[in-house]
């Protein structure tokens, strides 16, 4: 179907399109027309105004027509996590993907983030991913006495790991990874950013442990450079750097 | 349906929750419950800032940050927590700093910190650099933080479990003024599973955040439905200042995204259709930095009066336009990132539309300087804490000062922590009824049964968008008797539909649907309360402006409004404020 741009009702008014999304299902506890836990596509066809993102439909389609669509979201405007999906085909938040920018004309297609196992619709198990993040030791380890006042820093110091810090957990980038989709022992990109973020913080003194970790079967080495995670980034890290200055790290023991 | 005991339950893992987590885990056996995953909490979505007098970059101190917030919030602070609050901001940035914040710097290595509205030297002589900060991201790195700093301490999370009752021992209202009333523990919903659990403590610290959903356009999540101030308030618990509620005012135009006051505080500047700087009209001295109230009301009136920008005349601008485009992306990177995303402007080159959001509810669970929660003007409920935004100790009186609410959830979460656990080492569980879930299931089960019965006629995205649009319509920036009224009105009837509503998912696993119902339950009892509170405060102070009384009327209204739920409708009360140094005076900037 195409997309038609009607003009616009009355001054200031945001102009409105029509939209089909394709949404992949499953419901553990089946329903009148499918069993539990079968996939299955469901299309939706929308009105959507120009401002829309893509959680905005899903809103639209649980509102207004099938309550029992499942996803979970929060902040709706990118810095929460919540709401990483595969959206036409390429790992993206739904709050801060406006439905304009994927070209309406064709359906849009809506799944669960990849490699984690499905719940509900688009709700995945997270918690092997927050495991992953949990094993690296995600938190300043620091040896001697607290000092009284702040542990200075420069402001290069404080830049050299600036990139890792805007993380927010989405696991975009782990559920991009072809490594991670095939290979069930692998940390996944995040945990690796999740390491960076503190092995090149220069209060940290915990970054060989650290490194011995990602050193590990399961670690660094897995990385075959795809610069999939760096693609699915929505906060814009550049994950894939951040993986090889880790490596750079193990090669040369310095940080 | 599940048992569970512990000595500490939190409920919720924002900033508050976790940073009581990391104080009463260490001596007392604590579980966090939250319904999201604790780094979805909204702490997260802070930006601009957290309040320290550091002086780190300039002379500062400790009594000047009291006096500001004091006065920001228009008198109806409570001074001596404010004065709490301001003393313990240097320690609780710096516990912060040593747990691993990475803070923006200054060369010396110090922490960095930067102008925010209302925060001055010398008692209003001009803007000071007070706010500590992680770019515009500072609420980003707490949240991290705090969470890091729990995996460290191996803190207990219960995540996507829905607090949807809380278990006292005792009738709050009922109870004489010598007897005691004790909390016994909470009933949790399971999202994974819908599983009815019991936990039993000693101690409850409630860390549920704002009910930023009762308006339309807001800067809060989806999630932020007043939970906790909800559950107490139904059982039988007063809520105070409900009224005050703070509309941000830069949020994006038409979608209430919040842009950081730290655009302003980095030399950002508001104008109108003419290109004015109409600050310099309303607040001669700090213009734009001006508190949040004062700039809200300002932009509604520029906009009122014909002077507003795009083709509606229904924005302001912020003009950004003037500064070094490295140091935008350097101090304020998400937030013009969210202006290129959401309405393609381009920040470097265009102003920005901006109109208010609401942003911040500075009423909440009345508690002590302790987190002790409150069931009247004097007594406490033992064993029941709350702290961060659904709390009232009161630190933010009429109008939170930004960045003020970063450190109000260290400083009383750390505090609320504390005492929780101090009380749990000496106190017995109280008595749980055997049937004490009954509550919960039998509101989940007749909410199911209303899955394709023709008793539901109504649906909750109906009832809780005619909410919200009435709640902007009527008790946003300016409010009248009128119009409050009318707000009222609509309430009660929303009210009585939602008696009749129906949801679509009979389903055990992830019921959201479920839940969104029960949520909007919690967001009708509380905008009846804002609207009551509204309705009898015939004065204007701090957030709460009443068109039909401009002015502030220190005689009749310098106390806190308390509300409780009674089977008549809200019953109002009050309690003074509690006034130390400062006697109050004129509002002006």
């Amino acid at each position: 179907m195409t997309a038609t741009a009607e003009a616009p009702a009355e001054i200031g008014a945001v102009e409105t399109f029509e939209v089909t999304l394709r949404v992949k299902r499953q419901n553990p506890e089946g329903n009148d027309a499918h069993g539990p836990g079968e996939e299955y596509w469901e299309e939706f066809q929308l009105t959507c105004l120009a401002t829309d993102r893509v959680l905005d439909a899903l809103h639209q389609i649980k509102w207004n027509v099938d309550g029992t669509l499942n996803f979970r979201r929060s902040c709706a405007h990118g810095v929460c996590g919540s709401d990483a999906m595969r959206i036409n085909a390429k790992n993206r938040l739904a709050c801060s993907t406006l439905l304009k920018d994927l070209n309406p004309a064709r359906p849009i297609t809506v799944e669960p983030i990849a490699g984690l196992p499905v719940l509900k619709d688009l709700i995945v198990d997270m918690e092997p991913f927050f495991a992953s993040y949990r094993e690296i030791m995600p938190f300043l380890m620091t040896t001697g006495p607290t000092p009284e006042r702040e542990r200075l820093q420069s402001p290069e110091d404080r830049e050299r790991f600036d990139d890792t810090t805007k993380c927010i957990l989405c696991a975009a980038c782990t559920t991009a990874c072809p490594v991670f989709w095939t290979d069930g022992q692998y940390f996944g990109p995040q945990a690796i950013v999740g390491a960076h973020r503190f092995i090149f913080d220069s209060r940290d003194e915990g970054q060989w442990e650290r490194l011995e970790i990602l050193n590990d079967r399961a670690g660094v080495w897995k990385c075959r450079t795809a610069f999939n995670c760096t693609e699915a980034c929505p906060r814009g890290i550049e994950v894939t750097k951040a993986i090889s200055e880790v490596k750079h790290a193990l090669n040369t023991g310095e940080v | 349906m599940t048992n569970h005991e512990y000595d500490v339950v939190i409920v919720g893992a924002g900033g508050a929750g976790m940073r009581a987590a990391l104080e009463s885990s260490q001596g007392a056996r604590t579980a966090v419950l939250t319904k999201l995953y604790p780094t979805r909490s909204h702490t997260g979505a802070a930006q601009g800032g957290m309040a320290a007098a550091l002086a780190n970059v300039e002379d500062d101190n400790a009594e000047w940050h009291t006096f500001d917030t004091v006065k920001g919030g228009d008198y109806l602070v409570d001074q001596d927590a404010a004065e709490i609050l301001c003393t313990e901001a240097v320690d609780a940035v710096l516990d912060l700093e040593k747990m691993g914040l990475p803070f923006n710097r200054t060369t010396a290595g110090t922490i960095d910190q930067r102008r925010f509205g209302g925060h001055t030297r010398g008692h209003g002589e001009a803007a000071v650099r007070r706010a500590c900060y992680a770019a515009d991201r500072t609420g980003h790195m707490i949240l991290q933080t705090l969470y890091q700093q729990c995996i460290k301490q191996e803190v207990e999370f219960f995540n996507e479990f829905y607090v949807l009752d809380l278990i006292l021992d005792g009738d709050p209202q009922a109870a004489t003024a010598s007897a005691d009333v004790a909390v016994a523990g909470v009933i949790a919903y399971e999202l994974a599973t819908g599983e009815v659990h019991t936990f039993r403590a000693k101690s409850v610290i409630f860390a549920t955040g704002g009910a930023g959903k009762v308006f339309k356009t807001t800067s809060n999540a989806h999630t932020l439905t007043g939970d906790g101030m909800a559950l107490a308030l139904r059982r039988g618990i007063p809520l105070e200042d409900m009224e005050f509620f703070q509309f941000h005012p830069t949020g994006l135009a038409g979608l209430g995204i919040l842009l950081s006051e730290a655009a302003r505080g980095e030399g950002g500047i508001l104008r109108n259709s003419t290109g004015e700087r109409f600050m310099e009209r309303y607040a001669p001295t700090i213009k734009d930095l001006a508190p949040r109230d004062m700039v809200a009301r300002a932009m509604a009136n520029e906009v009122r009066e014909g002077r507003g920008c795009g083709p509606a005349k229904d924005y302001v601008l912020l003009d950004l336009t003037h500064l070094e485009p490295a140091h935008i992306d350097a101090k304020l990177p998400d937030i013009t990132e969210f202006a290129r995303t959401y309405l393609g402007v381009e920040p470097y080159t265009e102003p920005i539309p901006v109109f208010p959001t609401a942003h911040y509810a500075m009423g909440g669970i009345p508690t002590t300087v302790r987190g002790e929660v409150l069931r009247n003007n004097t007594d406490v409920i033992k064993g029941l804490y709350a702290a961060g935004e659904c709390a009232c100790v009161s630190v933010h009186g009429a109008n939170r000062l930004g960045t003020n609410s970063l450190l109000d959830i260290n400083v009383f979460g750390k505090r609320s922590g504390v005492a929780a656990a101090e009380y749990a080492k000496t106190a017995k569980l109280a008595p749980m009824p055997a049937d004490a879930d009954a509550a919960v299931a039998g509101q989940v089960a007749s909410l199911r049964a209303t899955v394709g019965s023709s008793d539901g006629t109504e649906k909750v995205a109906d009832v809780r968008r005619e909410l919200q649009e009435t709640m902007d319509r009527n008790v946003q920036v300016f409010r009248t008797d009128e119009s409050l009224r009318e707000a009222a009105a609509v309430i009660v009837g929303l009210k009585k539909r939602f008696e009749n509503v129906a949801i679509h998912d009979r389903g055990q696993r992830f019921n959201t649907d479920l839940l969104e119902a029960i949520e909007l339950g919690f967001l009708l009892d509380l905008a009846e309360v804002v609207v009551a509170g509204a309705l009898a405060r015939k004065e204007s102070r701090g957030g709460h402006y009443r068109e039909d009384f401009p002015e502030r009327d220190d005689k009749n209204f310098m106390r806190h409004t308390m509300a409780y739920a009674t089977s008549k409708g809200v019953k109002l009360d009050y309690k003074p404020v509690v006034v130390t140094k400062y006697q109050p005076m004129e509002r002006k900037y």
